[in-house]
């Protein structure tokens, strides 16, 4: 059996007669913006919910990154207040404002020991996928599946199929698990997982802390595929251990005996199979409107030209028309206007850390209108701090702001101007994702924070 | 949300002729700041459909509308089938983007492909999603192009779209969205009926892993 058909076995409740599992599910994970629709069919249905303690809101996706916290968008402010009244009334864990433990939800759930390994995790958010580098089964929900988990704390699914990226050898200096993301959906597609559940593993995922583990199950979304897992072993354990949540004493060990199990058998069947080098990969960025549109950073911007006439041809014209872009023109003569360090993707302290390194000693660039670090939790902007980080960024030139889900999507004040390009280390760079008519590519922060000191895209390879 | 029952219907078909079409397209985030199920109909598309920046609360019928997009064209106005190239819905989980449409006055998108959680979200909402091969999705886009006012019959029932030249194409639906779209359905419901089966699976698994159920009763 594989990762997948193990977690799958373990939750499953029953088969209902209309041929759908009924899956069981460990934890929900809860924000403002997908649940309040769900609450309130609840209520209208005059339902109650099923297992309150299987449920952790965080306060994320809206919220101001600025130092005060202050809202003044009555509608954000009274999407917050629908989660406050709904947690509260229901008594629901939430990690509201102000709160230590606050985050973004796939920061804050592996974190706090929230999600651990061998759990089905879901949240109504695409990214859950995070979760899966735990070893665990993640993934995003609808509206109506909160809805449905919210009242029976189950899930009626039909089984995707298993798919195995294997990546071997040892990623170069200043490349990582972003680059392998990345480079990946470029590969695979934006549709090439679809159907799926994704089990990374080599010798290259194994060689990845778990931050970047969570990095890459992070971006299977966008592949299409349903979930990305991480089989389970050493640096799990060691991750999940002492969190604030993990089981302990006894319980700890029984525990681990029963995550040691969560791997596959040797020779399990996986409906596909894809294969990559690690060694040869160089840095990656996006240059278009989707993340397959993606390059390597000594590449240029496509030509549509060399694409036969068709509906791929003219998609490429449109996403170079969209991010302003002449082709032929090399990715390292790109100027951002803006540097954006944060999101789910990479707002961990290992990302911070990475970035900083680059940043050390050196100015952003006088081109960059705004760049800002927006940590992924208020732990980690406090370890951060402790570490020096905090102070590297800001002497630089950064803005050092407080966690949410900021620029990666726009709901706070935080997004891009009509026009404006972006560094973004964030996992979506869809037209108007950031920002209306904001341009945006995705690299790491290694090569966010490069391109942030260089005033353009730059091999951060050239500056370690 | 159980939908109303729907069997057969003809309707006037609107080519978006992109592949990928991503939900942040669908419905922007500046929407998704509403605690309601409703006023999404009128953002649909919000970015492609508009020339000016809208945000929550403006009155969308005074923006300047973009007349180069297909929905703006009054060749279309009246298209309740949206017609599409594949992985139609991909990125954000929002289930906004379903509402949006259904809200809009769309029935069912025709496309080869859908992504995952999009599809989910439209079977639970009863918007059907017709799947049918890339060369027969290029022969409707040819046949939309051609002829003024072209509409498609879907036949729910027997699985089955027709075009106006009377040539047939069937489709695949899950048993429990064909159900839904047929006869309504509240699925949770009828997952609670089987709420003794749910209590057992917890029992079982509080003495298995008893570290995930430290509120067991
Ligand atoms: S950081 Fe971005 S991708 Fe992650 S949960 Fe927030 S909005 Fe979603």
């Amino acid at each position: 059996m594989t990762l997948y058909d193990k977690l799958w076995e373990q939750h499953r409740v029953m088969e209902l007669e209309d041929g759908a599992t009924l899956l069981y599910i460990d934890r929900h994970l809860v924000h403002e913006v997908t649940s309040p629709q769900a609450f309130e069919g609840l209520r209208l249905a005059g339902r109650k919910i099923w297992r309150a303690g299987r449920i952790l809101a965080v306060e994320d996706h809206i919220v101001p990154t600025t130092a005060d916290r202050e809202m003044h968008d009555p509608a954000a402010i009274e999407q917050i207040q629908a989660l406050r009244d709904n947690c509260a009334q229901a008594d629901i864990a939430l990690y509201r404002l102000g709160d230590a433990r606050q985050g973004i939800v796939h920061v804050t759930g592996p974190e706090q020991g929230a999600c651990l390994p061998g759990m089905s995790i879901v949240c109504g958010d695409s990214h859950t996928s995070t979760n899966g580098a735990l070893g665990a089964l993640a993934f995003g929900i609808g509206t109506s599946e909160v809805e449905c988990v919210l009242a029976t704390q189950c899930l009626p699914m039909h089984k995707a199929q298993n798919m195995r990226v294997q990546v071997e050898g040892n990623f170069g200096p200043g490349v990582g698990a972003k680059d392998l993301a990345l480079a990946l959906i470029g590969r695979m597609g934006t549709a090439g997982g679809t159907g799926h559940v994704i089990e990374y593993a080599g010798s290259a995922v194994r060689g990845l802390d778990m931050e970047g583990r969570m990095t890459l199950c992070n971006m299977s979304i966008e592949s299409g595929a349903r979930a990305g897992m991480v089989a389970v072993d050493d640096v799990t354990v060691d991750y999940v251990r002492g969190r604030p949540l993990a089981p302990t004493g006894a319980a700890w060990e029984a525990a681990v005996d029963a995550w040691r199990q969560l791997v596959p058998d040797p020779g399990a069947h996986f409906a596909r199979e894809f294969c990559m080098d690690a060694r040869t990969l160089a840095p990656q960025l996006t240059w278009g409107t989707n993340p397959e549109m993606v390059v390597s950073i000594h590449d240029r911007v496509p030509d549509p030209a060399e694409l036969p006439q068709g509906p791929q041809r003219t998609h490429m014209q449109h996403a170079l028309e969209y991010m302003g872009l002449a082709p032929g023109t090399p990715m390292q003569e790109l100027r951002p206007d803006k540097v954006f360090i944060g999101s789910c993707t990479n707002a961990r302290i290992a990302d911070l850390r990475a970035a900083a390194q680059v940043v050390q000693g050196r100015r952003v660039a006088a081109n960059i209108r705004q760049a800002m670090v927006v940590p992924g939790s208020v732990p980690v902007r406090l370890q951060a701090e402790q570490e020096g980080l905090a102070q590297l960024f800001v002497d630089a030139g950064f803005e050092w702001r407080e966690p949410g889900c900021s620029m990666c999507l726009g709901m706070n004040p935080d997004r891009l101007q009509p026009g404006e390009r972006c560094a973004s280390t964030s996992n979506r760079n869809f037209e108007g994702r950031q920002g209306r008519g904001g341009r945006t590519h995705l690299l790491s922060p290694a090569m966010a924070a490069a391109a942030a000191v260089a005033g353009h895209f730059v091999d951060v390879r050239e500056f370690l | 949300m159980p939908a109303s029952a729907v069997t057969r219907f003809s309707a006037c078909v609107a080519p978006l002729d992109r592949p990928n079409v991503d939900t942040d397209a669908i419905v922007p985030k500046q929407y998704l700041k509403s605690i309601r199920r409703t006023g999404f109909g009128a953002v649909l598309f919000d970015e492609w459909r508009y020339l000016d920046a809208g945000e929550p609360g403006d009155d969308h019928g005074k923006r300047r509308q973009n007349p180069d997009f297909v929905l703006n064209q009054s060749r279309y106005r009246n298209a309740r089938i949206l017609l599409t190239r594949e992985n139609f819905g991909c990125g954000s989980s929002r289930e906004h983007a379903v509402w949006a449409l259904q809200e809009y006055g769309f029935r069912a998108v025709v496309a080869p492909s859908f992504a995952d959680i999009f599809a989910t979200n439209a079977d639970n909402n009863g918007l059907l999603l017709i799947r049918l091969e890339v060369a027969v999705v290029e022969s409707l886009f040819a046949g939309v192009q051609a002829q003024q006012g072209y509409s498609l019959t879907v036949d729910v029932s027997q699985q089955r779209l027709v075009d106006p030249a009377g040539h047939e194409h069937s489709f695949a639906l899950d048993a429990v969205v064909r159900r839904r779209l047929l006869h309504g359905l509240d699925r949770i419901g009828e997952i609670l009926r089987h709420r003794e089966v749910i209590r057992a699976y917890e029992q079982r698994r509080s003495v298995q892993v008893p570290w995930l159920f430290p509120d067991a009763t």
